[in-house]
């Protein structure tokens, strides 16, 4: 058949509108069934979102948390998942950038259609996605970042592990009341909403118990020298120094020290738990001391259970961030079980009525602001492992 | 007193990195007229050959001795020099004769290429360079200290810029650096292969990167693919202070940025302390203000 050219090309235009708008009568279809399906219990596949830090500075963040999620994941798969329907991850790398968290949480939201969200370890990433979450009306629950302002982010969003307030708090009481100091320093990432949150609630706590903080310097994750802050703090003569940074800082900054001479106790948080944290040195870091979520000394059966199962599976001892991963992951689908829905809402509502779930890192109970209230442990490094000293209470 | 001498020493290190890291920056820019922002990342080319390197031969903090550092330090100026004439040869010369904002846009090109490449072959986390140097500190004054790598660091920046003044003001090859700054197109009339002379003179800053990239691995160990680029944009800046094109500037503008940062980290308040990297740029608008061609250079086109 000849046509004019203009005719073509008129038959063109015409057919592409056509296609467009069957695709999107497709699509509106699509939609409408996925959410009639939601009201009507579980799909045979229900989809969990997963951004972790993968890659980049705090890298082993995300190999732990994984961990434990998977290991999590393949237990209920195996034992049926969720009321029959099987749980698929769907896993992102953030790289530990916030930006880049929002941008693959959005993915994770709207490309794929994830019904949860499990992350961050870091405080900075997990605001922000949880902003997105928040908005988009997905629940996320955080296995272990500790900054206040990540469940302020609103009703969807809610962590398994307890906040910075009390961590630092348990920092202060422990050096004040057990290692009676009474001269502290502090060295904080400032550009870290963790570290940050962390050296504000420890001042207050370590001031109010009778404590002075002597000097104050910051840094910023990545620099490599610390010696012009460690020489003041050397020079400021002080008992010990709060470190409360991420593990790859803060290896180098006491190495740093000990080469300067400091030799005074380093105390941090949960940020330094990693493999990776020993890589400036074991003995710089002997009897240094960090609060923590858990101990793998515990000889609860449940711990003892949980630590034999993540060894089978991965030859390694988990650490704490896979603990609170695996429990995240875990009081998620028990959540997810009693809503018997896909939908955001009906989740939300099952979260927040979790009460005396029976986790590794202890027993959780979700309080009117979704975060999780339990003690922390302390533990002492020696010799390049972590030894169990002392529980610090709730107050 | 004590805190006040040890932070010029902790100055007089990080600085002795910048200004061996500007020498680059300046020798390129006074031959060519052309700003290397690749020059950063060739610094990381060199800390990650020392790297393979170590690991090739097993070196480690195990048994730690200063003829295997030298012999990495070596290794990587030679890698890097290799890297920097294939750079020259196949980014910069075909672009040489177009303007001279087709040369710099297609430095910073190779700048985001070698940053990105480094990420996908090396791989984004971060590594910890073998610390192979005796972990020995001495002790100078009360308890200030200086340790073996700080020594090493000083040490080795000022043979090399010894060695390169010697170069660029006693040899007939500086002769003929010197000749192609002043101008390009008489110089090759006079006989001058300026083809040779200009791709020498980028595998010497390259190399020199290259020591600086393994002598601050070997002081500070965690390294990764993208070290080069605050690095490399201090250095540049301690180039431009000193006045860019001019060899004892790089080197006076690389310990005022060093002593500077250090200063400013130790006494400010901890709340300025994040400003620690403003300080630099400050300094440098304080003086492009009263002196445009910066500390030592000269409006004259005599340079390198």
């Amino acid at each position: 058949m000849v046509m004019p050219d203009a005719w073509r090309g008129w038959q063109r235009i015409a057919l592409r509108v056509l296609a467009l708008l069957s695709l999107a009568a497709l699509a509106v279809a699509c939609e409408r069934k996925g959410q009639r399906a939601a009201g009507e219990g579980l799909p045979a596949v229900i989809k969990i979102g997963v951004y972790m830090p993968m890659t980049g500075d705090t890298a082993t963040f995300g190999t732990s948390s994984m961990g434990g999620i998977r290991l999590a994941t393949e237990e209920r798969n195996a034992a049926g998942g969720i009321r029959g329907s099987r749980i698929e991850l769907i896993l992102e790398d953030d790289r530990g950038q916030p930006e880049e968290a929002k941008t693959v949480v959005t993915r994770l939201v709207t490309r794929d259609k994830v019904i949860a969200v499990l992350g961050e370890v870091g405080s900075a990433r997990s605001i922000v996605a949880a902003a997105v979450c928040q908005q988009k009306g997905v629940p996320m629950l955080t296995p272990s970042s500790t900054n206040e302002k990540v469940t302020r982010k609103g009703d969807y969003i809610f962590r398994v592990c307890f906040i910075d307030p009390f961590q630092g708090e348990a920092a202060a009481k422990f050096a004040a009341q057990v290692l009676k100091l009474t001269r502290a320093a502090i060295i904080t990432d400032v550009k870290n909403d963790y570290s940050v949150g962390l050296t504000k609630a420890f001042r207050e706590s370590f001031t109010r118990l009778g404590g002075e903080v002597v000097i104050e310097k910051n840094y910023q994750a990545g620099d490599a020298s610390f010696n012009a802050q460690l020489t003041s703090i050397r020079d400021a003569g002080v008992d010990f120094v709060y470190a409360p940074g991420y593990y790859g800082d803060v290896g180098q900054i006491i190495k740093q020290a000990r080469e300067l001479g400091l030799r005074v106790p380093f105390i941090g948080g949960d940020g330094w738990d990693s493999p990776d944290l020993w890589r400036g040195g074991k003995e710089a870091l002997n009897s240094c001391f960090i609060t923590n979520h858990y101990s793998v000394d515990n000889p609860d059966p449940r711990v003892q259970a949980f630590i034999a199962a993540y060894r089978q599976r991965y030859g390694d001892t988990p650490d704490a961030l896979a603990a609170l991963a695996y429990d995240g992951a875990r009081v998620l689908y028990d959540a997810i079980e009693r809503a018997n829905s896909t939908d955001g809402a009906r989740i939300r509502d099952a979260l927040a009525a979790t009460r005396d779930f029976p986790g590794v890192t202890g027993t959780i109970t979700l309080d009117a602001n979704r975060n999780a209230v339990k003690p922390a442990v302390i533990l002492e490094l020696r010799d390049g492992t972590y030894h169990y000293r002392t529980t610090i209470a709730p107050s | 007193m004590e805190t006040l001498i040890q932070q010029l020493i902790n100055g007089l290190a990080l600085g002795s990195i910048y200004a061996l890291i500007a020498l680059g920056y300046t020798m390129v820019y006074g031959v060519l007229r052309l700003i290397n922002f690749a020059h950063g990342d060739v610094y990381m080319l060199g800390t990650f050959a020392g790297y393979y390197t170590a690991l090739r031969f097993g070196f480690s903090e195990a048994a730690p001795s200063f003829v295997r550092a030298a012999l990495l330090l070596l290794v990587a100026m030679v890698v890097c020099a290799v890297a920097g004439l294939t750079i020259e040869r196949l980014a910069y010369r075909p672009v040489r004769q177009a303007s001279r904002l087709t040369a710099l846009i297609t430095a910073i090109g190779v700048s985001l290429f070698l940053e990105n490449v480094g990420q996908i072959i090396f791989g984004a986390n971060p590594k910890f360079f073998p610390q192979v140097l005796p972990p020995q500190q001495f002790p100078v004054y009360g308890a200030v200290v200086i340790t073996t790598p700080d020594l090493a660091i000083l040490g080795a920046s000022l043979i090399l810029t010894i060695g390169l003044h010697r170069l660029v003001h006693h040899t007939a090859f500086g002769r003929a650096m010197r000749a192609i700054a002043h101008d390009l197109d008489t110089a090759k009339l006079m006989g001058i292969d300026t083809n040779r002379v200009i791709a020498l003179t980028f595998a010497i800053g390259s190399a020199l990167a290259a020591a600086a990239g393994v002598l601050v691995a070997l002081r500070y160990p965690k390294f990764d693919p993208l070290i080069g680029v605050t690095t490399g944009l201090k250095a540049f800046i301690a180039a431009v202070l000193g006045g860019i094109g001019n060899v004892s500037g790089a080197v006076l503008g690389g310990v005022i940025i060093g002593l500077a940062e250090t200063m400013a980290t130790g006494y400010l308040p901890a709340t300025l302390n994040p400003y620690k990297d403003a300080v630099a740029f400050a300094i440098l608008v304080a003086v492009l203000l009263v002196r445009p061609t910066g500390i030592l250079g000269t409006t004259a086109p005599e340079k390198v």
